[in-house]
């Protein structure tokens, strides 16, 4: 099987003045071109970083990152990232934003870029695709925080990228702008192929989007379990209430509280020691 | 209708306690005012003090070779203009502002940029220049007069001391609070170093720069002024510790409301261009 990503061993300390601490111990993971790999887990897990690091935005201190045959050494065009927000161009509008992957000499290459026409096509569908065309000459300012979130994503696919990466990109918004935006990330997803790793501590959210589901546990960061979702990839709303769904939910929260209570039962432990 | 309270309807609030709920609004805290209403209350505290400084004339109590009225200053200033080559004052000090002005934007803007953008040149620039900003512009008036003598120079390296080193520590924090997210999104879209700073860092960071240039260029005036005053023969600033020398109290008032006027008018000008250059950021 060919891999998209692939995780070997990776471990990174964070060091402060009162020492260093272990954010991810030992992480191995590969991902299927194509899949929409979702990890969840709560804070201090280390999820946000282990996926900075694929977005080759920080550097991990042993292991290795492989994005198709090449290590990651830095971020690419290949890996596009949308971030939970301010991540918009506030004096650009909607379309200029989309686009401005574009102006950049990374991009040159890809003879789409010469044929303006055909660039400035593909924006517009990305926006009709997100449903934004109404508001294409908006600046972010004037959109709500569902919409700037749409914008992201169609500014991540623009420059075609083998794999997005999400990092809680629904976290600032409310519930029911999360729903629409969940369903409308599947139907994108689906029509653009593209590999998806995506960051949540929603549970729900996990698994209702993801094909798997990647659980990490806290103290240090580590894959506790990954979870295959039986369910096929044709998803809506309905599922939220099959009881399979729910029925797994479950499990996966109650494990989440349990790599939570682990993971304090040890630092308790730990912080004992160091008093006796 | 059925949403109100029972017993409750718009009608039945009587309008003396509407209007009351109004004046409440104007005086609450962090209320809001109308646009005529902030008009009128912004001219109220203009003419305040002029209105008490024609009270006191009127009544004498401080002679008018210290205290000139209203009417004195409009009368000296319109000879100023006429007789005494006010337009002339007016041009060498103007162009003294913005030759010092541009010359620290020239040279700031760009290690502004470098010290904001890149730790090693933050490390190099910032603490040398915060040493040498608590140094009184003022005090380098000697200095500067020794060196380029009593000439234009002088005058505009004054303005260039006062205003260089504040700007580039100012511009450097500016370019620091681009937020972080707009960078690393350029970074994963295939950015390089170049284009992040010329196509998202400064971009960004633009609109709180030229809110920077309005108040460094608020403080070049006043280093101008300083300047003319220590060493020129020519100038607004000059025109006022002449008019001094001569007991001509009515033309130190018309200078001072003169730098004033022209104070305020360039930070209406750069407002307004703030306004034309970053459309996004009205609101709507």
């Amino acid at each position: 099987m060919t891999k998209a990503i692939d995780i070997s061993h990776l471990s990174k300390r964070f060091s402060t003045k009162r020492g260093s601490t272990l954010v991810l111990d030992d992480i191995s993971l590969s991902i299927a071109p194509g899949e929409f790999l979702t990890i969840v887990g709560a804070s201090g897990c280390g999820k946000s970083t282990l996926l900075r690091i694929i977005a080759g935005l920080e550097t991990s201190d042993s292991g290795s990152v492989h994005v198709g045959s090449k290590a990651v050494c830095g971020p690419g065009v290949d890996r596009a990232m949308v971030f939970q927000d301010y991540s918009l161009f506030p004096w650009m509008t909607v379309k200029r934003n989309v686009l401005f992957s574009r102006r950049l000499a990374a991009n040159n290459h890809d003879k789409l870029a010469r044929q303006r026409g055909a660039e400035h096509e593909r924006a517009l569908r990305l926006i009709s695709l997100v449903g934004l065309s109404a508001v294409q000459d908006s600046y972010p300012s004037q959109l709500s925080g569902g919409m700037r979130q749409r914008v992201a994503i169609a500014r991540a696919l623009m420059s075609k990228p083998s794999i997005i990466l999400m990092d809680e990109p629904f976290g600032a918004l409310d519930a029911q702008t999360r729903e629409v935006m969940q369903d409308l990330v599947l139907s994108v997803v689906a029509q653009e192929g593209t590999t998806i790793v995506f960051v949540t501590h929603d549970v729900e959210e996990a698994l209702y989007l993801g094909s798997r589901v990647v659980l990490m546990s806290p103290h240090p960061g580590r894959i506790d379990t990954i979870y295959d979702v039986p369910m096929d990839r044709d998803r809506n709303v309905m599922m939220r209430v099959d009881p399979r769904f729910v029925a797994l939910k479950r499990m996966v929260m109650d494990r989440v509280r349990e790599t939570v209570g682990l993971s304090l039962d040890k630092s308790a432990m730990e912080n004992n020691l160091v008093e006796a | 209708m059925d949403a109100q309270t029972p017993g409750m309807s718009t009608k039945a609030v009587p309008e003396k306690v509407a209007t009351k709920q109004k004046n409440n609004r104007k005086w609450a805290i962090r209320g809001s005012l109308t646009g005529r209403q902030y008009t009128l209350y912004a001219l109220a505290g203009v003419l305040t003090p002029i209105l008490i400084w024609a009270i006191v004339n009127e009544a004498a109590i401080v002679p008018k070779i210290f205290m000139p009225g209203p009417w004195d200053v409009i009368q000296r200033f319109y000879s100023w203009i006429v007789n005494e080559g006010f337009s002339g004052d007016l041009l060498i000090s103007v162009q003294r502002v913005s030759l010092g002005f541009l010359a620290a934007l020239v040279f700031a803007l760009p290690l502004g940029l470098m010290a904001g953008t890149f730790k090693p040149a933050e490390a190099f620039l910032e603490p040398a220049m915060d040493f040498i900003r608590y140094m009184p512009a003022v005090a380098f008036v000697p200095l500067m007069m020794l060196w380029c003598g009593v000439g234009e120079l002088s005058k505009v390296s004054i303005i260039f001391i006062g205003t260089f080193f504040q700007m580039v520590l100012m511009f450097g924090d500016d370019v620091r609070r681009v937020p972080l997210q707009q960078i690393e999104a350029a970074q994963t879209m295939g950015g390089t170093r170049w284009e992040i700073v010329s196509k998202v860092i400064f971009p960004s960071a633009a609109p709180a720069l030229l809110t920077t240039c309005r108040i460094t260029l608020g403080w070049a005036w006043t280093y101008l002024v300083v300047a003319e005053i220590v060493a020129a023969n020519s100038g607004l600033g000059y025109a006022v510790l002449k008019a001094q020398r001569f007991l001509q109290t009515d033309k130190i008032f018309a200078g001072l409301i003169v730098i004033g006027i022209l104070g305020l008018l360039q930070d209406q000008i750069l407002r307004a261009l703030h306004h034309v250059l970053f459309p996004y950021l009205r609101r709507h």
